[in-house]
């Protein structure tokens, strides 16, 4: 077993333990907790597929901006951080099977196929690639300013939904 | 590459049941969204995993540029459903999508 | 220097789009404003729109299909591996549409501001929003015109079918004291709905025309090489793919220019504004669906002698007879000219369907001009009597006295008479559209309607082109001069009730002339009335030159509708037999009282035409109510909360089999079926209680089980062999 392998079965710990965590935890704050680690998991696989720019925007995005959004929503909401109520409702029996079933087909299929496994190498300036191709009106510039034009949407939306009467 | 990408894809399929498994059996709207968070990331680990084993041969780039949309959109959905959760808390004094119901007339 | 022009085409829709947005965003206090920037909006569209119809008049052959340089794509964008391609092209049928359309429109805004009262104390109160959305119209329909692409081409109709609604229903609060009369809310919903259902087909044509070609540009759907392989491949059976999407794409053009069976809306859209009325659903919208089938002849003709060619003249040439029969019974004067309207749709249908392309063409243009005069002609009418109404009844009961409001029907053919002195320019306007849509010689109807008859006679006499049968010929032919006979009829009645004899009620007797800005349209319009059909007379044949010789389908130039005197004096000695017959019955000697004279001969059949064959009941009995019954009982039983929607469904359905298989066994099979059906009722109500309840985390429960189900579905399709032949069992 080489050390990526070794790393890569750490990683999984985290993430999926992380992940548990958020649907197992009682206590809202701690699922939130729970969260930032299958975050930081989930990164640490981009970094093992050589993808550092995604690596460092998910850490930037999902661990600096939305896990902690969600931890000061949890605040804004404080009294539902009481593990009074049950936290799950009636049919999670039903969603626990589903999801299970879910994984099992997955995990059959994914075993009958036959990947493929490359040698090729990440070219050294991916990252500057990737820049232009955003940008690029032969490449992603529509989904990219389509993008922008979402946020700006969903940065006014959520300013107006949350706003006191 | 020394981690096969059916590796990834099995991990990925976990992160994906168990955020539906969360989505759909956690009572409070903010735990929901947790579950969803999850699930886009499941998304993303599959789309870099493709593009690493398979796209990288065409040297080209659509797997990175779609996991940066994917992020986009879904911190987009985050600040959206948060404030959401925030509004339903302030009128309702709850977060819990059990009582949030009003459409059934 | 031609080019320069052209390349401006794809800006004629914008001027109306910005003038929408300026209106809806700034100046919706200002009305005046508003009115003005409407105006300056489809102005310019206007004039842009003729430069590129004189340009691509004098100099078609630019435009002909070997040479031609303007289908132009504005926006290619790449989206991951396909790519996003959308642009403008000009042709010659662009042109004549160009020609045809902003004018129209330009002559309706116009008219629009003295009907909705500008500058008196009646003024609408929503007058602005009024202009916004018939600008928004315009570039809905300047738009599909100029369109080089399905895809546009059918956002355009939605906008067009959008606009549609808000107009119908532009007045939502009016209500009538009779609840069986559809008020402007429902009628705009109905319209909405009904069309949807065309929509929806053209929408899965659209689908499938891109699975096949992988582009909906018209230049790559209508190449050669495509249409031969959609001709030659196969849907399923012997139905090549070509006829299957051609007849998919007639169904939208059936809601649109509402053919039947998808007729029912139009009547009714008449409640909405009659600017809207003149505008949208006679001139230009309705129109659209007739576009729509020239625009796709050559997929319509691609597989030689199909049934898409039948289908379409049966369909065309039995609206236009079965909605002239309706026009004959119908008292409302915007009514006569809906069932008008979709007849003369059914004329051009049909002449599509026997391949008479250029006559179908050269119709709907000159019946834009006149249907839209007539309907702004009636439009003057209804306010004129609405305002004598006003007057008479002030002098009658004084100023407080306005019991009798809402009673008194406005549209009411009825309680109207001898208006032709007291509105003069509207009378006469009106009359020269009545000689125009009856196809009298020399009105433009005459050149039109001729064309098509003409057409179809040559197709009985000497077959058709792209494989028509001669039959197919005839019964176009004898239908549509029945229909010919029946539009002068109607028409002739129209008039005569409305302008002959002696005002039958006060409102009537008061009636003022319309404003100038209303008065002065129906004039030039009656002055286009007159004279377009020239543009198309037998023996200088203009517009068969500009649309016949460059609309190369499938490398067959279209032949010339040679002119026929036998029909030519045939169709004209119908119309005048109609119009005599009229006379006869309603103008020699003028009602006096308000009971139509054929009520009492025709009996039965009358209330069966005044009616419309009753079809709006039977689509209320046989779709609308059933619908509503089944929503109605899953709500009924929608009121306990069930925990699990799935366990739950599942264990009735388990109950309910063993309970159904116990009584087949043990009952009589008969008292076993009859109980299995109301049980199969009940549990399907209970099932459908049981999903709905309201909680968002079950719906997403069971999305979750369908994806498993699907994953399931394909891991057993693709394994299950593997797994018999490891048991041994395959």
């Amino acid at each position: 077993m080489t050390v990526s392998q070794v790393v890569f079965i750490l990683l999984s710990i985290a993430a999926l333990g992380g992940a548990l965590g958020v649907v197992f935890a009682r206590n809202l704050f701690r699922a939130a907790l729970a969260l930032v680690l299958s975050f930081v998991g989930v990164a640490g696989f981009y970094v093992l597929l050589e993808a550092e720019f995604l690596a460092m925007v998910q850490i930037l995005v999902y661990v600096g901006a939305i896990a902690i959004l969600i931890i000061f929503a949890i605040m804004l909401s404080r009294r539902m951080m009481s593990s009074e109520t049950q936290p799950w409702n009636e049919q999670w029996v039903g969603a626990v099977v589903v999801a299970a079933a879910l994984f099992a087909a997955l995990v059959f299929i994914l075993s009958r196929v036959d990947w493929p496994a490359t040698e090729a190498q990440v070219p050294a300036d991916s990252i500057s690639q990737l820049g232009q191709a955003l940008v690029s009106p032969d490449f992603y510039v529509l989904p990219f300013e389509v993008a922008s034009v979402l946020l700006l949407v969903a940065l006014v939306g959520a300013v107006i939904i949350a706003r006191e009467q | 590459m020394d981690v096969p990408l059916s590796w990834y894809l099995v991990v990925a399929a976990a992160l994906f049941c168990i955020g539906l498994a969360g989505a759909l059996s956690r009572r409070n709207a903010i735990a929901v969204l947790m579950g969803v968070e999850l699930m886009l990331n499941a998304v993303n680990v599959n789309l870099l995993a493709f593009w690493r084993h398979v796209e990288v041969v065409k040297a080209t780039l659509s797997g990175q540029a779609f996991a940066i949309i994917v992020i986009t959109v879904a911190a987009a959905e985050a600040a959206v459903g948060l404030a959401l959760a925030i509004a339903l808390y302030r009128t309702r004094r709850t977060v819990d999508v059990e009582d949030v119901d009003l459409m059934k007339l | 220097m031609t080019e320069t022009f052209f390349n401006l085409t794809w800006l004629i829709p914008l001027f109306p789009l910005a003038a929408f947005a300026i209106i809806v965003l700034w100046t919706n206090r200002h009305r005046l404003l508003s009115t003005w920037i409407a105006w300056i909006g489809i102005g310019l569209a206007w004039i842009l729109g003729w430069i590129v119809f004189f340009q691509a008049w004098g100099g078609f052959e630019e435009l002909t299909p070997p040479t031609h340089k303007y289908p132009v794509p504005l926006f290619s964008i790449p989206t991951g591996t396909t790519s996003l391609n959308l642009g403008f092209q000009v042709d010659t049928l662009t042109g004549v549409m160009l020609f045809m359309v902003p004018f129209v429109c330009l002559m309706i805004f116009i008219y629009s501001k003295g009907y909705m009262n500008y500058g008196t104390k009646d003024v609408d109160p929503r007058y602005s929003r009024f202009f916004a959305y018939i600008s928004l119209f315009a570039c809905g329909m300047l738009g599909l015109v100029v369109s080089d692409n399905f895809l546009t081409l059918f956002v355009f109709w939605e906008i067009m079918g959008l606009c549609s609604y808000l107009l119908i229903g532009f007045w939502f609060d009016k209500t009538y004291p009779d609840p069986k009369r559809i008020t402007p809310k429902e009628a705009g919903l109905k319209a909405f709905l009904t069309t949807r259902v065309g929509d929806v087909i053209m929408l899965a044509g659209m689908l499938l025309l891109y699975s096949q070609v992988g582009s909906l540009t018209f230049s790559d759907v209508f190449s050669q090489e495509t249409l031969e392989q959609l001709a030659h491949t196969y849907a399923w059976g012997n139905v090549p793919w070509a006829t299957f999407i051609a007849l998919l794409f007639f169904g939208g053009a059936v809601g649109k220019s509402a053919q039947f069976p998808l007729h029912v809306w139009l009547p009714d859209a008449m409640e909405g504004p009659t600017p809207v009325s003149a505008l949208i659903h006679a001139a230009t919208m309705v129109s659209a669906g007739v576009y729509l089938v020239a625009r796709s002849f050559p997929l319509f003709v691609a597989v030689e002698g199909g049934s898409q060619l039948a289908v379409v003249a049966f369909i065309g040439a039995f609206t236009a007879i079965f909605s002239s029969t309706i026009a004959v019974a119908q008292n409302d004067i915007k009514r006569v000219l809906a069932y008008s309207t979709i007849s003369q749709l059914g004329y051009m249908i049909a002449a599509l369907g026997i391949g008479a392309y250029v006559a179908a063409v050269f119709h709907l243009i000159t019946h834009a001009f006149f249907k839209a005069l007539l309907f702004m002609g009636s439009g003057s009418v209804i306010h004129g009597v609405e305002h004598g109404h006003h007057h008479s009844h002030h002098h009658a009961t004084g100023p407080e006295g306005h019991e009798e409001e809402g009673e008194f029907d406005a549209n009411d053919m009825m309680n109207m008479g001898g208006l032709l002195r007291r509105m003069p320019v509207t009378g006469w306007t009106f009359i020269v559209g009545a000689l125009a849509l009856t196809g009298i010689f020399p009105w433009a109807g005459f050149w039109s309607k001729d064309e098509i008859l003409a057409d179809a006679w040559k197709t009985f006499q000497e077959g058709g082109h792209f494989g028509v049968t001669a039959n197919w010929g005839f019964f176009v032919w004898l239908l549509l001069t029945i229909a010919a006979f029946l539009t002068a009829f109607y028409t002739g009645r129209q008039i005569f009730l409305t302008f002959a004899g002696k005002p039958r009620t006060a409102a009537a007797e008061h009636a003022p002339e319309s404003v100038p800005s209303m008065t002065w349209p129906l004039v030039i319009l009656a002055a286009f009335a007159t004279l377009l059909g020239l543009a198309g007379t037998p023996w200088a044949n203009q517009f068969f030159e500009m649309i016949g010789e460059s609309a190369v389908i499938l490398g067959e130039r279209l032949a010339h509708g040679e002119f026929n005197l036998v029909i030519a004096l045939v169709s004209s000695g119908v119309a005048l037999a109609g119009w005599v017959v009229a006379w006869l019955i309603y103008g020699f000697r003028p009602l006096t009282v308000p009971v139509d004279p054929l009520r009492r001969p025709l009996g039965p059949i009358y209330t069966l035409l005044e009616n419309k064959y009753y079809f709006d009941e039977i689509y209320q009995a046989g779709i609308v109510r059933p619908a509503i019954r089944l929503a109605q009982a899953c709500y009924t039983f929608d009121d306990k909360v069930v925990i699990d929607p799935i366990v739950d469904g599942v264990g009735r359905f388990g109950r309910w089999l063993s309970d159904w298989l116990r009584r087949a066994v043990d009952n009589p099979i008969v008292d076993g079926a009859v109980n299995g059906v109301g049980r199969v009722t009940t549990w399907f109500g209970e099932f459908m209680r049981a999903t709905q309840t309201g909680k968002v985390q079950n719906y997403l429960l069971v999305a979750a089980v369908t994806v498993f189900l699907l994953v399931a579905l394909y891991v057993f399709r693709t394994y299950l062999p593997d797994w018999l032949s490891a048991l041994g069992l395959g």
